[in-house]
């Protein structure tokens, strides 16, 4: 496979090879302004590298970390071990995704934990918006608060000590 | 500086957070103005989007005054007020050079699907957001753009997001003279693309949502028909038969991963998390559409696997075009567009809201509630 000047792969040691090409008809357009240039690879050039200060995930799908990143929260804790497992698979595996769900809802555990070890009980109503909910519908909050103390207990009863008792007697 | 902090699904506050610093030679730091809820924002809030880390800032809808710029800026100067596009692109990979500023190979150590997008999540690069006093904005010869003499910031402030992606909803529909295009969606984005339909020639423009202040306000702002399909038995036999039994031209998407209207789609895909997203307005689009017709989609969906019928996709010969918009593609016609009078974003913003009351805003936006179609956060740095 060679690459013209234009940066096109070509196959002229194929006979008849792009007789039928017609450029115009390019489904790409209007989102790409067709350049072809992705066809040589990574060989732009490359922004500054961004130091590498802190640890960051990258995905096995790219062979290095892009030239910025975002480096406000660099994986801890056991959702960071999460995490970590996570991006030993690519983007196309359900081993890559799952874990981070997962991750997501440990680090919210780990935030509480995190903040209660600096002297902040949440205000979970406040952060919840209850206030604003309250005010314009009322009704709407009584019935979110009913649902989750009904699943709330649903899952306590389940789960109790009492209940195992009783299904063993 | 105070930002946003986000504690977990449908929680988030206010807190002192570090000043943003430098980090790179193309980095500039940005004192917020304005800065809005995106709807796709609430996909974060509800948890839907793999690798949120507690203690983001979101917001990638922001205007602001350039504070310090890196020693490699030369495009803005400290003072410059700007409005940021929400894709954070180097303009020099190939997929910039080809125009695909959403796909910036160089912005995204954590995905390869989706370039940096200011505070939306890791899975987008892990940047803090612009809902903040002050942000960083990587790569600032590139993105920023210099808000121009006269334009109102409320107008400045919708250039970042809703209007170049409801613009580029449109253009990827490749609608023709005369083309009826259904709209699935009447939140902001959703509202803007009814709008911009016509500046394409569209010749018949339908939009359905569940709720009808906003079904009301797309009628009256994008001159549209509006429909609420929860009064509807079937919305796509709704299409087939107002479109003589054909379908649509061109089905556009303007929801994403928190549609509503399927107990299936909403179970698997917003309480279980097990797909990408509840998929209903997808669902709905490709089933609307006209055989070899075409599907356009701008909602936001999570990067796991989505119920759709893909095998309607290949059974009527459907295009399908998506993408992140290209903000910085389309921002001189669309600066043009607003400027003229022809495009008025500012009409859709319902609530300036002090950042202090984040909180509030997101359940506010997120429940719909007081009428709410596009609420404004206004840092207290901006208000004094």
């Amino acid at each position: 496979m060679e690459n013209t000047e234009t940066g096109v792969r070509s196959r002229p040691d194929i006979k008849g090879w792009g007789i039928d090409a017609d450029p115009a008809n390019d489904p790409t357009y209007p989102m790409k302004a067709r350049t072809d240039e992705e066809q040589l690879g990574y060989t732009w050039e490359r922004p500054t590298q961004q130091p590498i200060t802190v640890e960051v995930l990258h995905s096995n799908e790219r062979p290095n970390v892009s030239a910025v990143y975002g480096s406000t929260l660099p994986p801890k804790g056991l959702s960071g071990q999460l995490r970590r497992y996570a991006f030993k698979y690519s983007e196309s595996d359900y081993k890559h995704w799952l874990p981070l769900v997962l991750a997501d809802r440990v680090d919210v555990v780990e935030g509480l934990i995190d903040d209660i070890k600096h002297g902040h009980i949440p205000n979970i109503f406040a952060e919840r918006g209850w206030k604003v909910k309250w005010k314009h519908d009322r009704s709407g909050l009584i019935k979110d608060i009913a649902v989750a103390a009904v699943i709330t207990y649903a899952v306590y009863a389940w789960l109790s000590p009492g209940r195992k008792k009783r299904r063993r007697d | 500086m105070l930002a946003m902090n986000y504690r977990g699904p449908m929680r988030v506050r206010v807190d002192q957070k570090p000043m943003p610093q430098i980090e790179h030679p193309e980095d500039a730091i940005v004192r917020v103005t304005r800065s809005c809820i995106c709807g796709s924002d609430l996909h974060l809030y509800n948890g839907l989007v793999p690798d949120t880390r507690v203690g983001s800032t979101f917001g990638h809808e922001f205007i602001g005054v350039v504070e310090e710029i890196g020693p490699e800026v030369h495009k803005l100067k400290v003072g410059d007020h700007v409005l940021v596009p929400f894709n954070i692109a180097c303009g020099k990979c190939a997929f910039c050079r080809q125009g695909l500023f959403g796909n910036c190979h160089e912005s995204n150590p954590q995905a390869t699907a989706v370039g940096g997008i200011f505070g939306y999540s890791h899975t987008a690069g892990g940047f803090a957001g612009g809902q903040a006093e002050f942000v960083r904005v990587p790569y600032a010869n590139v993105g920023p753009t210099v808000i121009p003499e006269g334009m109102d910031p409320d107008d400045a402030v919708l250039l970042t997001d809703v209007v170049p992606t409801a613009y580029q909803a449109a253009e990827m529909g490749g609608i023709q003279p005369g083309d009826t295009v259904v709209v699935f969606g009447a939140g902001p984005v959703g509202i803007m693309a009814a709008r911009c339909c016509w500046l394409f020639g569209a010749g018949r423009v339908i939009v359905f949502d569940e709720v009808d202040y906003r079904l009301e306000f797309v009628r009256n702002y994008a001159s549209c028909e509006a429909y609420n399909y929860k009064e509807i038995d079937d919305v796509v036999l709704f299409v087939k038969k107002t479109t003589d039994w054909l379908g649509a031209d061109v089905c556009i998407d303007a929801v994403g991963a928190d549609a509503a209207g399927n107990t299936a789609q909403t179970l698997l895909g917003r309480k279980m998390l097990m797909t990408g997203g509840s998929a209903t307005a997808l669902h709905w689009a490709i089933n609307a559409v006209k055989k070899g017709g075409i599907v356009s989609i701008v909602g936001v969906y999570g990067p796991i696997d989505s119920l759709i019928p893909i095998g309607n996709v290949v059974n009527k010969g459907l295009t399908i075009r998506a993408n992140q918009a290209s903000v910085k593609k389309h921002l001189p016609r669309l600066i043009e567009h607003v400027m003229s009078g022809t495009l008025n974003p500012k009409a859709l913003i319902t609530h300036r809201i002090p950042l202090e009351e984040i909180s509030d805003a997101y359940r506010m936006f997120s429940d719909k509630l007081d009428n709410c179609i596009k609420p404004v956060l206004i840092p207290p740095t901006a208000r004094s």
